[in-house]
């Protein structure tokens, strides 16, 4: 699936939602199950900074896309992080350094995060961004 | 009988409703709402009062002058200080301590000194003596706590020595509620003349202050923590202090004669406010200190504390919950976390409920470091809440941990 599309998938699961309760406790199941990342990564490297709770993030090329594994101490933010990889991953570095990502405001995300946690959302964007900038640049047109 | 009910009447915001609730609003700690009297203070001080003061002959510029000049006996009077001219107006705690640390450091601490503070310490009265320390080349010194988060006064015996300059300690923690023995900190100090600094930003608002019992050689305090508006705070410093003290900022108001080579200085308390001052600030802090002594500081106090009583029995009710913070004596703020669970998601779920919470470190990094977490859930209560709403903070509590266990 292309971005866009999971990105549509996604706004239509939130509309299913009455409240933003429903909404979160969709979040904290989507942060439960997200899968866990290699310890090795939850070092001050791997650390978003901009985010109030603790936010690792990894990535890596393989064949042409971008692999994500994410953590959180905290599982809302789990959550949010879990919808990210869900659009961003397994994208070409392209997809992902042109993606709009419009289902954030679409879904009302970013309205129901303080402004702390909106911040701590764009560093996980720009983050996730970034890996693939450097990935396009390394691995060139092709990707 | 405490007038609960005239009260919240008085306060218009504890009317708005959140994500379609009634406000809970339970971060007084770190500002508390204004009654209408100081709202309408500061529009009938810009509808008919508002002018430069100190400097015009006119008849707006004179009333004003006064007005503000009375203020600052008031606050004397609140605090119990000897003079008017002790009381200087900053911009907040923050400010005051910052001119503390800047004017006394640069004449008093110089390299090898030590200056002794606590490890509970807000960060307005942690990094301005760090800071003030690296450029002086002096030393910070922390006193330690005990389990239930009060200060270890045996400790801090052993920490002053020869080298002390300065104790600079809070009256009350904003995190942990601890109401610190400061009368008999700065006992301690006095006994080897060494003065103390108090940061009473959480205090002022909840019990009454005596700076002469007390014998504090400064105490600091924000106008936004007592029910006044944000912007004004003041500083207390014992009248030698003060005389002997550099200016900390230049410019107008401060300076008796100025000539092109060399400028005279302003007597007390002008000496230490630079510029035109926060006038609508100072009558709004006048007039909710008023509001204050109206209620009456020892019913307050008492209201408070069985809020405080009321909301610990309740939380502790919660399994997997733990209080941080629990000292005998306490001011009306609770900080807690659950097991397993991060505040953060927590604070937001509570949030969602329509209850103001704070969660995080609260100013207080060192102190989340010294207790090695990420930081709490923090209820802090003023006289206009209500049982009830310790209720609603319950209820919300119990959901957020269904939810996210």
């Amino acid at each position: 699936m292309t971005i866009s599309e999971i990105e549509a998938e996604i706004v239509s699961e939130f509309s299913l939602f009455e409240d933003w309760m429903d909404k979160y406790n969709y979040l904290i199941e989507l942060g439960k199950s997200l899968p866990v990342i290699d310890p090795k990564y939850k070092t001050e490297q791997y650390i978003i900074s901009g985010c109030q709770s603790q936010v690792w993030l990894h990535a890596e090329y393989r064949e042409g896309k971008v692999v994500y594994t994410a953590d959180s101490d905290a599982i809302i933010t789990k959550g949010i992080v879990s919808l990210l990889i869900r659009v961003l991953a397994n994208q070409s570095p392209k997809d992902i350094v042109e993606a709009n990502l419009d289902f954030i405001d679409t879904i009302g995300l970013r309205e129901h995060l303080s402004p702390t946690r909106s911040n701590g959302l764009n560093s996980m964007i720009k983050q996730m961004k970034l890996y693939a900038v450097v990935f396009q640049q390394k691995y060139g047109e092709r990707s | 009988m405490f007038p609960i009910e005239k009260i919240r009447a008085d306060f218009p915001i504890l009317q708005t409703k959140v994500y379609n609730k009634p406000l809970v609003y339970f971060d007084n700690a770190a500002t508390t709402q204004k009654p209408k009297q100081v709202i309408q203070a500061i529009s009938t001080y810009y509808e008919k009062e508002n002018c430069n003061i100190h400097r015009g002959v006119h008849f707006l510029s004179v009333k004003a002058t006064e007005a503000y000049e009375e203020a600052r006996c008031a606050i004397r009077d609140f605090i119990g200080a000897k003079h008017a001219h002790e009381i200087i107006f900053t911009r907040g705690t923050t400010e005051a301590i910052n001119l503390v640390a800047y004017s006394f450091g640069k004449k008093y601490i110089s390299a090898g000194d030590e200056v002794i503070t606590s490890v509970m310490e807000h960060h307005s009265n942690f990094v301005p003596w760090q800071q003030m320390c690296l450029e002086q080349k002096a030393t910070l010194k922390f006193i330690p706590l005990l389990e239930d988060g009060s200060l270890d006064i045996p400790a801090f015996r052993n920490l002053i020595s020869e080298k002390t300059r300065l104790v600079a300690i809070t009256h009350i923690s904003n995190v942990l509620g601890t109401i610190n023995p400061i009368e008999k900190i700065i006992a301690i100090a006095h006994e080897k003349d060494i003065p103390v600094l108090v940061d009473g930003a959480q205090s002022v608002a909840h019990t009454t202050v005596d700076v002469q019992s007390l014998d504090a050689d400064f105490y600091c305090f924000s106008g936004h923590k007592m029910y006044a508006p944000m912007g004004i705070g003041v500083l207390y410093g014992k009248e030698h202090w003060l005389e002997e003290m550099p200016p900390y900022q230049m410019g107008g108001e401060m300076i008796k004669e100025v000539f092109f080579t060399h400028t005279t200085f302003n007597e007390l308390p002008f000496k230490f406010e630079a510029g035109t001052p926060n006038v609508e600030g100072v009558l709004g802090l006048h007039t909710a200190i008023r509001y204050m002594l109206d209620t009456g500081m020892d019913r307050i106090e008492g209201y408070e504390q069985e809020l405080l009583d009321y909301a610990t029995q309740r939380l502790l009710g919660i399994e997997g919950l733990k209080i941080y913070g629990t000292a005998k004596h306490k001011a009306s703020l609770i900080s807690f976390l659950m097991h397993g669970i991060h505040p953060y998601d927590a604070g937001m779920i509570i949030d969602k409920l329509g209850v103001a919470v704070r969660t995080g470190h609260h100013c207080a990094m060192p102190l989340m470091e010294y207790l090695h977490i990420p930081g709490t859930i923090r209820a802090s209560f003023a006289f206009y809440n209500t049982k009830e709403e310790i209720d609603r903070l319950v209820e919300a509590v119990v959901t957020a941990k269904e939810m996210l266990l």
